[in-house]
């Protein structure tokens, strides 16, 4: 790059000595690529909206809004077809609340350990260990679900009858393990951004340990606790691969966790795998189904996002 | 009149009431939980480990990678085109979303004026666009690439989506890179009469590399494990071959152990545990590297 040139041919001196005169036409086209680089992001988004739009806008055309929203039958591709969406909803809903009985309460336990009784050392240790459960495929957790705790759980199922070999129970339980490092990591930093001079204050008056993790930390914390479990919970709506192995793939509305449920992603997997011919009906289920999912998802993350700003702000 | 009082102030009674009585049981019972519910992911984790290990060890040999998948013989099948189609869908993932990650990092940490909303925009838009579900990024693959561009069921269309799916993590990583180099730095490379961009490719870029090869090496090896955009793409489809340019059809690995575990005989079971094992050594690989290079290369300022 030619950049010698620092502006001496103004000769008037003063401020202007100090201008250039020659625009550097190397430094804006490289500011032009990386424009165009940062709105691949952007034109993603637009292509995520394109690609949802026309054909969910087309199912609707064939279905009644109304009928997908509030129907209680799942059956694209029966004759005659029916398209309620409920059951779909009420797996991954089901789905989505086992896993955060899990991951809520480990997750959460497991940032406060962390963050206030660990010692360098174990940290050092145990927080690459609890990284390590985020990195692992969803299809082996599906595949752990499946073909190792559900046959466990039927072995020593104690009342009633067992789970069966599709059940919402195992997906739901590897799904909250799943999520265990995203709510602790974020949790975590969030406890950390607390300032030692509370912790240092309650401590003053005689707190004990427990006294100022519970009533003094977490409190301080909160909203960004608040926004790891929001976060956890749009993981949990759009995970795939566990449920699709473990939970089965049969729509069905029932508030049994033991029993086989679809959930909408499943839904789309399910549909996905099987070639079906594009501009028919059951081919725009997929985007039906998927934009139900990304409003859901998108509702999630803009308020995950917004609570993660505002505890941002509070020590800054 | 308060000397009196020292006076007549006895020997420190005080004393064994600043003694602490040990611990009251709701002290240790709450430590003991936390303690609990860190080691209950560990614990899954080592069980995990163990129960793949033991049940795919009949088959962890040269078979996984050099046999082709057989549907007829599972006894003597492997994953050859499944690994071989996981490098080359990996491999141009890396080739797209590497450099647009990194140099969106660079515009958005070293030119963007944040009180801009399109600034704004654009990082709300990336923030958002890291939680989207990977379903989605299948359905954007299936109707824009595949079947809108027309690019087909190909390692093409794979790694545009993959690279779409994981260029968010690559942006935040490699933005944080950019902002641990020092301001001083810049200021000083400025000050010699180095333009806005001859101090970022001198100065700011070799001092962020290791941060930005950690958080990609992180993001592609998310990439790999990744199946559900990819069933969307007809990733699932019967392949018995390698894949011989960006055009060809394929299968990864993680599509391959969807595919066995679908299968009910047992013999595929074990097939699907030595597939997954082969997985989470080449994510292990990945991930020891990345360590690596953050220890190796860090720098403190």
């Amino acid at each position: 790059m030619s950049s010698s040139v620092t502006g001496r041919q103004t000769a008037s001196g003063g401020p202007g000595f100090l201008k250039r005169s020659q625009p550097r036409y190397g430094e804006k086209a490289i500011k032009v690529l990386l424009v165009a680089a940062s709105l691949v992001s952007v034109l993603t988004t637009i292509g995520i909206v394109i690609a949802l739009i026309p054909p969910a806008a087309e199912f609707f055309g064939k279905v009644n809004f109304g009928e997908f929203i509030t129907g209680t039958n799942w059956a694209p591709l029966f004759k005659p077809p029916h398209f309620g969406v409920i059951p779909l909803v009420g797996g991954t809903l089901m789905v989505t609340l086992i896993a955060l009985l899990v991951a809520v309460p480990l997750g959460l336990g497991a940032a406060v350990y962390l963050s206030e009784y660990a010692r360098p050392r174990v940290r050092r240790v145990f927080k690459p260990m609890l990284e390590v459960l985020a990195g692992i495929p969803t299809v082996v957790y599906g595949f752990f679900a499946l073909k190792a705790l559900t046959p466990l759980l039927q072995d020593v199922w104690p009342v009633g009858d067992p789970p069966q070999v599709f059940n919402a129970l195992s997906a739901g339980f590897v799904m909250g393990i799943m999520i265990i490092p995203t709510i602790a990591s974020l949790a975590e930093d969030s406890m950390a951004a607390v300032p030692r001079a509370l912790r240092d204050g309650a401590f003053g008056l005689g707190s004990s340990k427990m006294q100022v993790s519970t009533r003094v930390v977490f409190p301080a914390a909160l909203s960004g606790i608040v926004a790891a479990v929001v976060l956890g919970i749009s993981r949990a709506l759009g995970e795939t691969m566990i449920v699709a192995v473990a939970a089965g793939g049969r729509p069905n509305l029932s508030f049994n966790p033991l029993e086989g449920m679809q959930t909408m992603t499943a839904f789309i997997a399910a549909a996905g795998i099987g070639d079906l011919p594009t501009g028919s009906t059951g081919y725009q289920t997929i985007f039906a189904v998927g934009s139900l999912l990304f409003v859901m998802t998108l509702v999630m993350n803009l308020v995950s996002i917004r609570l993660v700003r505002k505890y941002r702000e509070v020590y800054e | 009149m308060s000397t009196d009082v020292i006076d007549k102030a006895p020997v420190a009674p005080e004393v064994p009431r600043l003694k602490g009585r040990g611990k009251p049981w709701r002290e240790r019972f709450f430590e003991l939980s936390l303690w609990a519910s860190l080691a209950v992911g560990v614990i899954f984790l080592v069980s995990l480990l163990a129960y793949v290990v033991t049940e795919g060890w009949p088959r962890l040999d040269s078979r996984i990678w050099t046999n082709f998948p057989d549907i007829i013989d599972p006894t003597n099948a492997g994953a050859q085109s499944a690994i071989m189609g996981t490098v080359w869908v990996i491999a141009f993932t890396a080739v797209y979303c590497l450099p647009t990650g990194i140099l969106t990092a660079i515009y958005l940490e070293e030119y963007a004026d944040p009180t801009r909303w399109w600034n704004r925009l654009i990082e709300i838009n990336i923030q958002n666009l890291a939680a989207v579900p990977s379903i989605v990024y299948g359905i954007l693959g299936l109707g824009v690439i595949s079947r809108g561009l027309g690019f087909g069921q190909t390692v093409m269309t794979a790694s545009l989506t993959l690279s779409l799916l994981v260029l968010p993590t690559v942006i935040i990583a490699s933005r944080e890179a950019v902002r641990a180099v020092p301001q001083s730095i810049r200021q000083a490379s400025l000050a010699l009469g180095a333009t806005q961009w001859q101090t970022i490719w001198r100065q700011v870029l070799p001092a962020a590399v290791p941060g930005m090869a950690t958080g990609s090496i992180l993001a592609l090896s998310r990439a790999i494990g990744e199946a559900a955009p990819l069933l969307l793409l007809g990733g699932l489809t019967f392949i018995t071959f390698n894949p011989t340019g960006v055009q060809s059809q394929f299968t990864v690995l993680p599509i391959q152990i969807f595919n066995w575990i679908s299968q009910s005989r047992a013999e595929f079971t074990a097939l699907a545990a030595s597939a997954i094992v082969i997985l989470l050594v080449i994510l292990l690989a990945m991930n020891s590297v990345a360590i690596w290079l953050r220890n190796r290369y860090s720098r403190r300022w």
